[in-house]
C-alpha cells in the first residue's frame, strides 16, 4: 500500500431492501484510488456503478439500504461514520458530481448560495472570504462573467454553465477525492471534453483522485489511468487502461468493446450484447453472472465461484471462461472462410 | 416581478366582465322575481304588480338590464333590496365585513394545521404519526361540512357549552371587550370549516414533501455535507411549499363555498346567511350582488396566489 493511496475499498457489498429481503446491487467490490489518479468505472445501467458512488458517499436512504464492508478515505473508515461525523466528510474530503447538471441544482436558490452553503460548512471563513471563494471558484471552471451568474438562478444558465457550477460546489473546500457520476452524460459534445479537460487540470492541480463513473467508452480513453470494468455487481476486470483497451480479457469487456460503433469499417453490423442485466431479485448470486449473456459458451468454460485473478501484472479478470471466448460472428466467418478453400 | 404582476392584474379584467355576464344570466334564469311573492297579497291586483315590473325596469330586453346593472355595480350600486328596502350596499356591509372575518380566521386556522401535518407527515412518510395524519385527512374527505359542522355545534356549543351558539358578538360592548366577543363568536365556526377545509393541503403538501425528497439537488445537498434538519429546512420545505402557494386561491373558493352552510348552522350574521335567506324570498338584487362578490373574491384569491408565487419562485419572475 503505497503512501499515495487515498481511497481503499474493502469487500463493499450494498443491498437495497425489496419488500422484506436485501439483495446486493453491489457485490464484494475491492477497488483503490491513489492521488492523482483517474479510476474509470465503466458498465451498463444497472451494473451497480452509481450504487457503489453513493455507498461511498453514505447517500443511500439508510432504512433501505445496508452497506458492509470497509471503504477508508485517508486512512478513515467512512462507511461506519455517524452522519453527523459523515458530514464532516462528505463535501470536504470528497465531493461529488451529479448526472443531470439540470436537476442537480435547487431552483430556488442563488448560485451564490449554493457554493457558499458547503463553505459556510466546511470553513471558519467570513462571508466577505466565502463570496470571494465562490467568484474564485466560478472563474476557476471557466464560468464567463462570474459575478454577475454568482446572483443568477440555476434556471437562468445553460446545462454546460449548470454543470460548471454542479462543479464549482464539488470542489469548493478542495476534496482530496472526487467521485463523477456520469458527468458529460446529459451535455453535448463540444461542451462535454470542455468539461473533461476541466476535471483534468483539476486533478493535476489539486493532487486529488477522481472516480469517474460512465458508460462511455470514448470519456474512458481519453481521462482514466485504470478502469474497472463492472457487471452486475461485480468487478469483472480491472486494469490499466492502455491494457484494457489493447487486450481486454473479459467477455463482458470485449463485448462492451465492439459494440461502440467504428468509423472504420461502415458496413459491418453494429454489436449487440444479447439480453440485458438482470434485475436485482433475479440476479443469480453463484456462478459467472454474465453467462446468461454468452450462451453459445460451454458451460465448463465457466468457474464454479469465479473469482477476480491477477493474469498479467495490474490486470485481473474475473472468471475462466474468457480464456476460451469468441464472438459467433467470428466463428460464422472462419467456418465462411474454411469454406471457401 | 412588477411587470410580471402589473400584466396579472390587466388579466383580471376579462374575468371580471365574464364573471358579470355569468352572473347576470343566472339570476335571469332563475324562476320568479320579487313580484311572484306578492302575488300571494290579495290586496295587490295583477296590473299594480305588472306596474311594480315596469317601474323596477324587469321588462325591459335583457341586454338593457345587464348594461343598467353593469352600469351601477361599477359605481358601488347594487341597487335596492326588494324585501329589506335599503339600498343592497349597505345590507351587504356589514354582512360582509362578518365574513372577512370569519374567512381570514378560517384562513389562519387550515394554514395553522396544514404546514405542521402536512411537513410531518411527509418527512417521515410511512410512519405511525404519518398514518395518523392520513387518517384524519382521509376522515375529512369523506365528512360533508354541514353534517361537521353541526355535530361541533352540537359538541361544544350545546353540551359543553364552550362555545356561543349563534350570532357574531354579544350586545351593547366596546373596544377591546368587542374585539374579544367577535372572536369568541368566530371561533367554533372557523375552526369547523377549517378541520374539514385543510385536508385537501395536508395531503397535497405531504405527496410534494416526499416528491422533493427525491429529488437531485437534496442529493448534492447531502453531498455538500449539509446536516439533515438543515437539508430539510432549506432545500426541501421551500421547494413543497411553492405548489401550495399556487392552490391558494383555490383554498379561498372553497372556503367561501363552506361558509355558506357554515354560516347558517352557526346563525352567524354573514354574507352566506344573507345569500341563502334572498334566495328564499327571491331579492335578486342581493343574490346577485353576493354571487358577484363571492367571485370577485375567488379571482382576487386567484390573484393572490399568482403574487406570492412570483415572489417566492424566481422562475415566475419576469424581467
Amino acid at each position: 500500500m503505497s503512501d499515495r493511496s487515498l481511497l481503499e475499498i474493502d469487500n463493499v457489498q450494498t443491498s437495497f431492501r425489496v419488500g422484506d429481503s436485501y439483495y446486493a446491487a453491489v457485490d464484494g467490490v475491492s477497488l483503490n484510488v491513489e492521488r492523482n489518479e483517474v479510476l474509470a468505472i465503466v458498465g451498463e445501467s444497472g451494473s451497480g456503478k452509481s450504487a457503489l458512488a453513493f455507498s461511498i458517499m453514505g447517500l443511500h436512504n439508510s432504512h433501505k439500504t445496508k452497506i458492509e464492508g470497509s471503504i477508508r478515505l485517508n486512512g478513515k473508515d467512512v462507511n461506519h461514520l455517524s452522519t453527523s461525523e459523515l458530514n464532516k466528510v462528505r463535501g470536504k474530503d470528497m465531493g461529488m458530481i451529479f448526472q443531470e447538471p439540470l436537476t442537480a441544482l435547487n431552483p430556488l436558490k442563488t448560485i451564490k448560495d449554493q457554493i457558499t452553503e458547503a463553505l459556510d460548512l466546511h470553513t471558519n471563513f467570513s462571508a466577505k472570504q466565502q463570496n470571494e471563494r465562490a467568484l474564485h471558484l466560478l472563474n476557476e471552471v471557466g464560468i464567463p462573467r462570474a459575478d454577475k451568474v454568482m446572483n443568477q438562478y440555476p434556471h437562468e444558465l445553460s446545462g454546460g454553465m449548470r454543470q460548471r457550477v454542479v462543479i464549482a460546489i464539488a470542489i469548493s473546500c478542495d476534496p482530496s477525492l472526487l467521485i463523477a457520476d456520469e458527468p458529460t452524460t446529459a451535455l453535448d459534445a463540444t461542451i462535454q471534453s470542455q468539461i473533461l479537460d476541466l476535471l483534468n487540470e483539476l486533478k493535476e492541480e489539486k493532487d486529488s483522485g477522481i472516480i469517474l463513473i460512465t458508460h462511455d467508452l470514448g470519456v474512458v480513453a481519453e481521462m482514466a489511468d485504470r478502469v474497472a470494468v463492472m457487471y452486475a455487481g461485480q468487478v469483472v476486470e480491472l486494469a490499466d487502461v492502455m491494457s484494457l483497451f489493447k487486450q481486454p480479457k473479459h467477455p463482458y469487456t470485449r463485448s462492451l468493446l465492439s459494440s461502440v460503433p467504428s468509423t472504420q469499417d461502415e458496413k459491418d453490423m453494429l454489436h449487440v450484447i444479447q439480453g440485458v442485466v438482470p434485475s436485482l431479485p433475479k440476479m443469480p448470486r453463484t456462478g459467472c453472472r454474465f453467462k446468461a449473456r454468452i450462451p453459445w459458451m460451454a458451460d465448463d468454460t465457466h468457474e464454479e465461484n469465479p473469482e477476480l485473478r491477477e493474469v498479467a501484472d495490474g490486470h485481473y479478470v474475473r472468471c475462466t471462461c474468457y480464456k476460451h471466448f469468441y464472438f459467433p460472428e467470428e466463428e460464422a466467418e472462419k467456418d465462411v472462410a474454411a469454406h471457401r478453400e | 416581478m412588477w411587470k410580471f404582476i402589473v400584466r396579472r392584474i390587466i388579466i383580471m379584467f376579462p374575468q371580471l366582465v365574464l364573471l358579470s355576464m355569468i352572473v347576470f344570466i343566472l339570476a335571469q334564469l332563475m324562476p320568479g322575481d320579487v313580484t311572484s311573492s306578492l302575488a300571494m297579497d290579495p290586496n295587490v291586483s295583477p296590473e299594480q304588480q305588472e306596474q311594480i315590473r315596469e317601474d323596477l325596469g324587469l321588462n325591459e330586453p335583457w341586454h338593457t338590464q345587464y348594461l343598467n346593472w353593469v352600469g351601477s355595480v361599477v359605481q358601488g350600486d347594487f341597487g335596492h333590496s326588494f324585501t329589506h328596502s335599503v339600498p343592497v350596499s349597505d345590507l351587504i356591509w356589514h354582512r360582509m365585513v362578518n365574513s372577512i372575518w370569519l374567512g381570514v380566521a378560517a384562513l389562519i386556522f387550515v394554514y395553522m394545521l396544514a404546514l405542521p401535518l402536512g411537513l410531518i407527515s411527509g418527512r417521515w412518510n410511512d410512519t405511525i404519526a404519518d398514518r395518523l395524519i392520513t387518517g384524519y385527512t382521509y376522515i375529512g374527505f369523506a365528512a360533508p361540512l354541514f353534517i361537521f359542522a353541526l355535530v361541533m355545534l352540537f359538541i361544544f356549543g350545546f353540551q359543553l357549552g364552550w362555545f356561543p351558539t349563534g350570532g357574531s358578538v354579544d350586545p351593547g360592548l366596546t373596544g377591546w371587550d368587542f374585539f374579544t366577543s367577535k372572536v369568541y363568536h368566530l371561533l367554533l365556526p372557523a375552526l369547523s370549516l377549517a378541520l374539514i377545509g385543510t385536508v385537501t393541503t395536508v395531503q397535497y403538501l405531504r405527496s410534494e414533501v416526499i416528491e422533493t425528497k427525491q429529488k437531485e439537488f437534496i442529493s448534492t445537498a447531502r453531498a455538500k455535507g449539509v446536516p439533515e434538519p438543515k437539508v430539510y429546512t432549506n432545500h426541501i420545505f421551500r421547494n413543497s411549499l411553492l405548489p401550495i402557494a399556487a392552490v391558494f386561491g383555490y383554498e379561498v373558493t372553497t372556503l367561501i363555498g363552506g361558509s355558506i352552510f357554515v354560516e347558517q348552522i352557526f346563525s352567524y350574521p354573514g354574507m352566506g346567511q344573507l345569500f341563502l335567506e334572498s334566495i328564499q324570498v327571491r331579492d335578486f338584487p342581493v343574490v346577485t350582488a353576493i354571487v358577484m362578490l363571492f367571485g370577485v373574491a375567488a379571482i382576487l384569491g386567484a390573484l393572490l396566489s399568482d403574487i406570492i408565487m412570483s415572489i417566492v419562485d424566481p422562475r415566475i419572475r419576469i424581467k
